[in-house]
């Protein structure tokens, strides 16, 4: 689904992603787990050319989704956008109306007609579990919601625009426990329908949910395996020392 | 834990030994100067409030001079036997060259606010925003000489009339008040948070997009609030537009032919009045007229804000 070859990022000078090369698997959970500063937020980020926009950034190697150059000159960045979706770690929603937030996508993409928008809002926000709860209040503000409601929002407001990919950059770090479970229980739903990708610090999280693991240290892959193996039965050492807790 | 110990015992102590403490002593002294600086400027305002009410209700209370006859009246005529003291011409004036100034300056001022944050930060930060905020330092002669010589000549080309009138106000006060907008809008774009512009940039929208769909609409009781105090900036400002507008006392037909406004009359005829006739309590009233407009821009001000916060 999602090949990476020889990937390296450089922020200025700092090498902050150094020779990655990584298969993400379709319709699986992949998460991406390291301490702190270790690349994997990066790596997320230049899946949907976020990275673009910070100045100073240069990107060697190639990355392509569906056998596609997502790098190459002539690829569209927002074309990009729409097949990967982005959930982030702070739930962002528009201030506007919860139909508005969810309709932001289709709209910017070209669709005009009120009956169209209207299924795909009560669809998006049938996915991201969030329809029971709000289906009264469509017109209220985004900012009125709770911030899991928020974030379950943001969800249903990227899945609006029908991407292949959903990348989850720490997106239940903000919540309290009850909203993480349900976004957690979401997404193990999610993943069926899409292929998703998340960064958590949440070592716990990473095995309830994910499929696959990744392990990054200091801009390298350390490991990468089933979900399973990863953590019962790490082939480096230092995956070993990270997941029992000796450093990170 | 130890510290905090410490420190409590030497603070009974010092209470023990002196009735007054030393900071006890500071603390009220920097409590009466504080106190003494509020009094004195907000007898300052309510002094100047008083006095402008006084002037300018005598007209109406002694003078014979009827409220509408003055806000509806068309005619300004205080040194005829009949007086008569019409300033719709004036109201009239002054709204259409701050309002006028406030629609050309609002487009340039939020398409520069735009380039500064959005499209190229490090020019806008280093060149343009210290260029447009030395427009705020430039006297208002200074304005209201360029204005003359530059673009009232260019008016009388271009246009039917002499140059002179609300268009040349206009021009030469919405530059005035283009640093107000667009440092207002610069600060709202600026303090707008990230995550909102990443999360539509995410679903696939274009610069365009992100700044019509999502940039505009969150800023915009922010940028109205810049415009606002544009026009009540415009609406103060008497030296550049008496410069340029004619000042003639009567409604103009065009926007090219001479016109006065409020703060351009008081200007020109307070020093040809005495203190107290009926000619000076008049123009007294017209400066009551500014004030009250004053109040009323920072109440939409104030609204503005509200709603920002919300």
């Amino acid at each position: 689904m999602i090949e990476i070859e020889r990937l390296q990022l450089y922020y200025g000078t700092f090498h902050a992603l150094k020779d990655i090369s990584l298969s993400i698997p379709e319709k699986r959970v992949t998460a991406f787990i390291g301490p702190s500063g270790c690349g994997k937020s990066t790596l997320l980020r230049t899946l949907n050319r976020m990275n673009d926009a910070i100045d100073g950034v240069r990107i060697e190697g190639k990355v392509e989704i569906q056998g596609q150059d997502i790098y190459a000159p002539d690829m569209e960045v927002e074309t990009l956008r729409k097949r990967v979706g982005m959930v982030f770690q702070q739930p962002n929603p528009f201030p506007k109306s919860i139909y508005d937030n969810v309709a932001y996508g289709p709209r910017l993409h070209g669709k005009r007609k009120k009956a169209e928008l209207d299924e795909i809002v009560e669809k998006s926000l049938r996915a991201a579990s969030l329809w029971e709860e709000v289906r009264d209040v469509l017109k209220k503000s985004a900012w009125s919601l709770s911030g899991g409601q928020q974030q379950r929002l943001c969800i249903a407001r990227a899945l609006a625009v029908e991407p292949d990919i959903l990348l989850m950059d720490e997106s239940t770090s903000a919540l309290d426990p009850i909203s993480t479970n349900k976004i957690e229980e979401l997404t193990r739903e999610l993943s069926r329908n899409y292929t998703i990708v998340m960064v958590t610090h949440n070592m716990h999280q990473a095995a309830r949910i994910s499929d696959r693991t990744v392990f990054f240290l200091n801009g390298q892959v350390i490991e990468a395996a089933d979900t399973e193996t990863l953590f019962s039965n790490p082939a480096d050492r230092r995956t070993e020392d990270y997941i029992s807790g000796r450093f990170g | 834990m130890n510290l905090s110990y410490k420190e409590v015992k030497r603070d009974t102590a010092v209470q023990a030994s002196k009735p007054f403490p030393k900071h006890r002593i500071e603390e009220w002294r920097g409590k009466a100067y504080v106190y003494v600086c509020i009094l004195v400027l907000i007898v300052t305002i309510f002094s100047i409030v008083y006095f402008i009410a006084v002037r300018g209700l005598t007209p109406f209370v002694s003078g014979g001079v009827g409220v509408g006859e003055m806000l509806f009246g068309k005619v300004w005529d205080p040194d005829a036997e009949q007086p008569l003291y019409g300033a719709l011409p004036f109201l009239y004036g002054s709204f259409a060259t701050s309002l006028l100034a406030a629609a050309i300056a609002a487009p340039l001022g939020f398409c520069a606010a735009i380039f500064m944050t959005e499209m190229m930060p490090k020019l806008g930060r280093t060149v343009l925003q210290p260029a447009i905020e030395l427009l705020a330092g430039i006297p208002s002669v200074v304005y209201g000489f360029v204005g003359l010589s530059v673009i009232v000549p260019f008016l009388r080309h271009t246009f039917p009339g002499q140059g002179i009138g609300i268009m040349a106000g206009s021009i030469v006060l919405s530059i005035m008040i283009l640093p107000t907008v667009t440092t207002i809008a610069t600060d709202a774009l600026r303090s707008l948070p990230s995550g909102l512009k990443e999360g539509s940039y995410a679903l696939g929208a274009t610069r365009w997009q992100t700044i019509s769909r999502i940039i505009l609409p969150t800023t915009l009781p922010s940028l109205l609030t810049g415009i606002v105090l544009g026009i009540a900036r415009a609406f103060g400002e008497a030296l550049a537009v008496q410069m340029v507008i004619g000042n003639a006392p009567h409604i103009p037909d065009s926007l090219f032919e001479s016109a006065a406004t409020l703060t351009s009359i008081i200007t020109l005829s307070m020093g040809n009045t005495t203190l107290g006739s009926a000619h000076n309590n008049a123009l007294w009233s017209l400066a009551l007229i500014l004030l009250l407009m004053t109040f009323v821009f920072v109440f939409i001000v104030r609204l503005l804000e509200r709603r920002a916060k919300r």
